[in-house]
């Protein structure tokens, strides 16, 4: 017998922990939700649009009960519950209907707070709140003519600016002297006042209102200072009031809200309470992204896994008035120890304001360009420390100069048919209709739907922008991210995991840290077992089946199914004896062509995999070892001829290529790594759009970090100088393996760098040299176990079933 | 079922053992590969090598529960059924399967009505 969940409450809260738990536990529970309102669950955010006319109702629909249906969930409709019994775990609805629960979620939400002044019980004074008031007021319109909406904050606008859209003449009512006081600093606030009268609303600040008069209908409101307005309709919208009186009735503590804490339970531990109506560390929140987070912790408990925990939310807020571009985020009132930086046009419409504390982003305030507030959101949420970019900062993300930000941050000036996801040629339109038809909210969703985002990743930053420009204060970006749908965990928390309890096999991670399917996915396997061989070397078994084809198969797998062989040509130096056993391969084994690759070596593609360990070995037996040129590895070092031969040379770099690859080839990496070493600062093996690049000068060596070409183009950034061969190695030793321990599997060096720091890697390499020495030793210890030429051993056996057929049927092919 | 089961012509491909478990060893004919897959269960699929996608070689993918990802460009298909998993939309041909002991037999008649 399957265990009672009731939901009390059918808005967005609720639903989607409900939405959060079916795709975790999709048969615990026999689900019935009662509603209030006659709607199934709505997106309660786009209210404005409605009222403004920009959207209709059924656009606004998240749950069709089509969808209760296909969940085999109850839907009450129109249904109040008037009591919970906690005795005999049941709720009453207003009917007198009693219904049995075994775990119960209190999902009521607020109610809007109406100023209770004489007359506020008029005919024509309402809350904006829910569908039926924007019924009335799209009503009211038609007939009447003024309205007065009180209050100057976030709802009071949108609501207001929807009035005046739909034909009425609009006084705004503030008992302040600045609107949206809670969001804004007086100078944006008075920009946003200025653009707001210019599209035609009036407003009266400092105004208190003191009576509302009318006979059945309104038709004043009366001011404190004995002023009056005529007025037909009027909205109270001056702020929501967690609807707890339920709960509270039930004896469930509640202060200013029903209190829960970090598991998202009531005093009562079978009663949950998600989203307005709760009290959270003493905070409540009125917007849709913290709500969000609690349904998913609230989810993680219902289904019994117990290691969720929610631990408050940082917020945004973005006015949904078109032609107004405001974003408010975080703390800006100022105050001990923190700076502001300012940029103030008020003619021009733009005002920008940023808090730092303590090197962190604090709070912004943004009002006319608000391209940059998902970035500033970010920054803030994670801690960054911004004092390296902070002359910058104002200016916002595209002038960070050449670190790869650059085009970034243009998903809202983007047209509709520009091209998003150039891997699967997924335009902007495409993203922005799947969205809202679909009703996605998170990247995942975009992903697999669109394919956007899916390939190479690169335009991850641009679908997130999308997302947030397109669903408003809906979208926050998740802080970290798990590592696939099998779990929770970050990469992060993984690979610590990995580290601090010493697990070696892929099945002890699973185990350990409860992934949710017994052999993980395509996308957590390769990851672990790259954490699993690079944080104990010489204890984890290396899985092959957790390998993606190419690291399996040890070549490159092409379109047809063919494959690619690159053998190692050391720092791009070759010999004659070289290049004719890789033209007697070649023609041996039917290379279709012969191709010189970009890191100066020479690649045979269209090999049959069934003829690898042939061509190896022979290939072998000359003295070539495998390129790498398949793997998340060392892949070439590229050098130019330097002081040997040229005029301009400075050091011997082609020797010191040499070199840096009989260090580091073999070793497995988070992403591809390659290297460079140019003789003189001409750069002609382009050392600076390496991961790790060597660059000779008179004095000795420069040593560059951090940079890429491909999709994003990353210059690197000059580590240090040093002047002998042995520290050049020493130094490049450290890098790699700082990067191998640190950088998220499929993590390249140039948004490790980023991620972390230039400053960071600089401690850990230049300022702390026994760390630098350590990180050295460690490295060694892992190659010693590497470097084993992984095609000489396939040559003389290994793995043979990889390469052969079970069976022939027939002729074969 | 029965009768069903006695028109089938089995085909002996080999011993369990001789697929590495997660993984998939290929049946080369000349009408198209099959890939045959054996998962952490050890339970044994048939699938034609080919994804429904693009024609990636489905027996070089990565395979988890009842599901092998294509190496080419991530479709995830199903073992048992030859469907891409949603959204993604198609199916490959799967083939019956009987195991015997330790020994592993195929049909090569497509059970799935996918067979294009």
């Amino acid at each position: 017998m399957k265990e009672k969940l009731i939901l009390i409450g059918n808005g967005m809260a609720g639903m989607r922990t409900l939405e959060e738990l079916l795709k975790l536990e999709p048969e615990m529970y026999d689900i019935t939700v009662f509603g209030a309102e006659p709607y199934p669950n709505y997106n309660r955010i786009l209210l404005s649009p409605v009222l403004a006319g920009e959207k209709t109702i059924d656009d606004i629909i998240l749950n069709s009960r089509e969808w209760y249906d296909e969940n085999n969930i109850e839907l009450h409709t129109d249904s109040t519950i008037s009591e919970i019994n906690r005795v005999k775990r049941t709720v009453v609805t207003e009917a007198g209907k009693e219904f049995e629960y075994d775990r119960l979620l209190v999902a009521t939400g607020s109610n809007p707070f109406i100023i209770p002044v004489p007359g506020h019980e008029l005919d024509g004074v309402i809350g904006f709140r829910d569908i039926a008031d924007v019924d009335t007021m799209i009503q009211s319109a038609k007939d009447h003519k003024k309205a007065v909406v009180i209050g100057g904050g976030l709802l009071g606008l949108e609501a207001a600016n929807g009035l005046m859209l739909q034909g009425m003449d609009v006084t705004v009512v503030h008992l302040l002297d600045s609107l949206m006081e809670r969001q804004l600093d007086q100078p944006a606030s008075e920009m946003l006042k200025a653009s707001l009268v210019e599209k035609g609303l009036n407003f009266l600040m400092e105004a208190q209102t003191a009576e509302i008069v009318g006979d059945q209908r309104v038709e004043k409101v009366k001011f404190a200072d004995g002023s009056e307005v005529d007025a037909d309709l009027v909205v109270m919208a001056v702020g929501i009031r967690p609807n707890f009186e339920l709960a509270q009735k039930a004896g469930l503590h509640c202060e200013r809200g029903l209190v829960v804490s970090d598991t998202m339970q009531t005093f009562d531990p079978r009663i949950y309470a998600v989203g307005e109506c709760v009290q959270h560390r003493g905070n409540t929140y009125g917007l849709v992204a913290p709500l969000f987070e609690q349904a998913k912790v609230c989810a993680n408990h219902l289904a019994h896994l117990g290691y969720g925990r929610y631990e408050g939310s940082v917020t945004s807020t973005k006015l949904k008035v078109t032609g107004i571009d405001l974003f408010s985020a975080g703390d800006f009132s100022g105050g001990e120890g923190t700076e502001d930086i300012v940029l103030k046009d008020p003619n021009g419409g733009v005002y920008k304001r940023l808090i730092l504390k303590d090197n962190k982003l604090e709070g912004a305030v943004l009002y006319g360009d608000t391209i940059d507030g998902a970035w500033y959101f970010q920054l803030m949420r994670e801690g960054t420390d911004v004092s390296e970019i902070r002359q910058q900062l104002l200016f916002g993300q595209a002038h960070l100069g050449d670190s790869g930000h650059g085009g970034q941050n243009s998903a809202a000036a983007m047209s509709d048919d520009a091209q998003v996801c150039d891997c699967n040629g997924i335009t902007k339109g495409e993203i922005v209709f799947a969205i809202s038809d679909k009703g996605l909210f998170t990247l995942d969703d975009v992903k697999s739907h669109t394919k956007a985002a899916a390939s190479c990743g690169s335009c991850t930053g641009l679908v997130e922008q999308i997302l947030e420009s397109t669903l408003g204060g809906d979208y926050t970006a998740p802080e970290s991210k798990p590592v696939c749908k099998c779990t929770d965990f970050t990469h992060d928390q993984v690979r610590a995991a990995i580290r601090d309890q010493k697990l070696t096999s892929i099945q002890t991670v699973f185990d350990t840290l409860e992934w949710r399917s017994s052999d993980g996915c395509h996308v957590c396997r390769p990851a672990l077992n790259y954490y699993l061989i690079s944080s104990w070397p010489e204890e984890a078994v290396d899985d092959p089946q957790s390998r993606f084809i190419n690291e399996r198969a040890h070549g490159n797998i092409q379109k047809d199914g063919t494959f690619s062989v690159i053998p190692r040509i050391w720092g791009g130096k070759t010999t004659p004896d070289e290049l004719r056993a890789i033209a007697d391969a070649a023609e041996k084994f039917d290379a279709g062509e012969v191709h010189i690759t970009g890191g100066q070596r020479i690649n045979l593609l269209g090999i049959e995999k069934e003829k690898l360990p042939e061509m190896w070995d022979f290939l072998s037996d000359r003295g070539m070892v495998s390129g790498h040129a398949y793997g998340k590895a060392l892949r070439t070092v590229k050098t130019c001829v330097g002081s040997t031969w040229c005029r301009f040379g400075t050091q011997d770099s082609t020797q010191m290529g040499i070199d840096l690859e009989k260090l580091s080839w073999g070793s497995w990496m988070p992403h591809k790594f390659k290297m460079a070493v140019s003789g003189c600062p001409r750069n002609c093996a382009e050392a600076t759009i390496k991961d790790f690049g060597v660059v000779a000068i008179e004095s000795g060596w420069e040593l560059h970090i951090g940079g890429n070409g491909g999709v994003k183009v990353r210059a690197t950034d000059m580590l240090c100088r040093v002047t002998t061969a042995e520290e050049v190695e020493e130094y490049a030793a450290a890098f790699v393996q700082v990067y191998r321990e640190e950088a998220r599997y499929l993590e390249r060096t140039a948004p490790w760098v980023e991620r972390v720091g230039l400053s960071y890697v600089k401690e850990r390499i230049l300022e702390d040299e026994a760390g630098r020495k350590a990180l050295q030793k460690r490295f060694l210890i892992s190659q010693n176990i590497a470097q084993n030429d992984p095609w000489k051993e396939r040559a003389k056996g290994e793995s043979a079933h990889e390469f052969t057929p079970l069976k022939v049927v027939g002729a074969g092919i | 079922m029965n009768d069903v089961t006695n028109n089938i012509e089995w085909i002996e491909v080999g011993k369990i053992e001789d697929i590495p478990k997660l993984g998939s060893r290929l049946i080369k004919r000349a009408e198209g590969d099959i890939a045959v897959f054996r998962n952490s269960e050890n339970e044994v699929f048939a699938l034609l090598n080919r994804c429904p996608h693009k024609g990636g070689p489905l027996s070089e993918g990565i395979v988890y529960g009842k599901t092998v990802t294509c190496p080419m460009h991530n479709w995830c298909i199903g073992l048992n059924n030859g469907e891409a998993v949603a959204p993604d939309e198609g199916c490959a041909p799967t083939y019956p399967i009987k195991i015997e002991g330790d020994t592993v037999f195929l049909s090569m008649q497509p059970d799935n009505g996918c067979d294009k």
